[in-house]
């Protein structure tokens, strides 16, 4: 039973792996950051299930007790600046895309592009 | 025991991300979106990580959840899903995923104490926070003191992001006031 | 597309946010002063008081929340966080220290220098997180309002 050691690997994979899916499959800009949020909860994961010890415990030192095992602080310090980070590229993310449904007049990708080719087609035919 | 509990929310967890794949309201998936950064929070407590925990909570379930649905009242709610099967992204997504399955027996085992990860400068943490910083909580030590420059730097994307948004998004008219300037 | 409620309606969410907002205000100054001895500290505390302001605004109105937080005011603030911060590595600059090297704030007892310089410190990533949070609520929900 040693392989199922490796489960904490097996669940940060499958999340990984539906966060892309929804990034490169879904048109809707929304959808697509909502995948890159799954994504991102996924590599979060992926740190913290290392960092934990078996039988150990949250990384707050109780005064005057022996042999306690504590889990890693190191991971749960580097998530903590990754989440922040991660709200924050959201929020400009989600900026971004309320500018670009006002500028388009749609949020589906395809539509999008579809739009800029026309512009650009307007104007090397006027230009040329 | 604890690993019935992991198991049920790992299948939760799955489950809410493959309907938020599926779902074409866009309310629903923004809702759906909550219920994951929740149960992505109470899977980090099994993990023995209570900060991120608490972080995660509030700014998943929070502040994004807020954010999207924000978005999507200014913008459109119904999405259209492609008329056919995406091969593409489907390939890829196996083959990626085949190969990190793959990657995956390399690793340090769940839980094991031997880990590298716990070498090197962890101990020194562990053990000389509470004499040369005097905190209980190491997390705390560790991203205020030990790591300062990292959380300074951080603060300053929290501002950048910020300062981005309103960029973007305008500044909010001043309705005029008698006796205010322009 | 402004959806009008009833009266009597709003009552109910009228009465419990004026109930809840002031004890999650109190909260998040919970976790913000004691992330030193449990879990919590400056992010934490930020968001949770910035989703009391946001409870607010989206029970009584974008308007009433402005009248409260100015956006003058909101945007000093978002930059006051970092100041803060920067300020406590000078002040250990100053005090012949390195920067950032809070146990140069407090010569005789390094480590009570250590745990003010983390309780600034805490502060203004508190304070910066909370203004950055209610700022940009405040203009995504004020986008769609003209």
């Amino acid at each position: 039973m040693e392989i199922l050691g490796l489960w904490n690997y097996w669940i940060v994979i499958v999340m990984m792996m539906i966060g892309l899916y929804i990034v490169m499959s879904r048109e809707n800009l929304i959808k697509k950051m909502m995948g890159l949020n799954i994504f991102q909860v996924s590599v979060i994961l992926f740190y913290i299930s290392m960092g934990k010890v078996e039988g150990g415990t949250p990384p707050i030192i109780v005064e005057g007790a022996k042999n306690v095992v504590y889990s890693n602080p190191l991971p749960h310090v580097l998530m903590l600046t990754a989440i922040v980070v991660g709200v924050a590229t959201t929020a400009v993310g989600l900026a971004l895309t309320v500018r670009i449904g006002e500028a388009y007049g749609s949020l589906e990708e395809n539509k999008i592009v579809e739009l800029d080719r026309e512009a650009e087609r307007e104007a090397t035919g006027k230009a040329g | 025991m604890t690993f019935h509990v992991e198991a049920v929310l790992f299948a939760l967890l799955v489950a809410t991300a493959f309907v938020i794949t599926r779902v074409r309201n866009l309310f629903a998936a923004a809702a759906l979106f909550g219920v994951f950064s929740l149960l992505s929070a109470s899977m980090l407590v099994l993990m023995d990580a209570v900060d991120v925990a608490l972080t995660e909570a509030a700014v998943g379930a929070g502040i994004s959840t807020v954010l999207i649905l924000a978005t999507l009242s200014l913008t459109g709610d119904e999405e259209r899903l492609p008329k056919r099967v995406p091969i593409l992204p489907l390939l890829t997504v196996f083959v990626t995923g085949a190969m990190l399955l793959y990657a995956t027996p390399d690793m340090p085992r769940y839980g094991d104490p031997k880990a590298p990860i716990h070498t090197h400068v962890v101990p020194r943490y562990l053990e000389d926070s509470p004499r040369e910083i005097g905190i209980p909580n190491v997390v705390s030590s560790v991203l205020a003191s030990y790591r300062g420059y990292d959380t300074y730097g951080e603060t300053m994307v929290i501002f950048t992001a910020g300062v981005g948004v309103m960029l973007l998004m305008g500044r909010a008219r001043q309705r005029s006031r008698p006796g205010r300037g322009s | 597309m402004q959806y009008k409620m009833r009266v009597r309606e709003t009552v109910v969410l009228r009465v419990v946010a004026k109930v809840l907002i002031p004890f999650i205000l109190i909260f998040a100054l919970y976790v913000q002063f004691h992330g030193d001895f449990g879990p919590g500290g400056g992010f934490q505390a930020g968001v949770i008081f910035a989703a009391g302001f946001i409870l607010y605004a989206m029970v009584f109105g974008l308007d009433a929340l402005e009248e409260i937080t100015r956006p003058g005011a909101v945007e000093i603030a978002t930059a006051l966080g970092v100041l803060l911060y920067g300020g406590v590595g000078v002040a250990s600059l100053l005090l012949h220290g390195n920067f950032l090297d809070y146990g140069a704030l407090n010569h005789h007892d390094p480590v009570h220098g250590q745990e003010l310089g983390i309780f600034l410190v805490e502060l203004g990533v508190g304070i910066s997180v909370a203004a950055v949070m209610i700022a940009i609520f405040c203009h995504f929900a004020g986008r769609g309002r003209d």
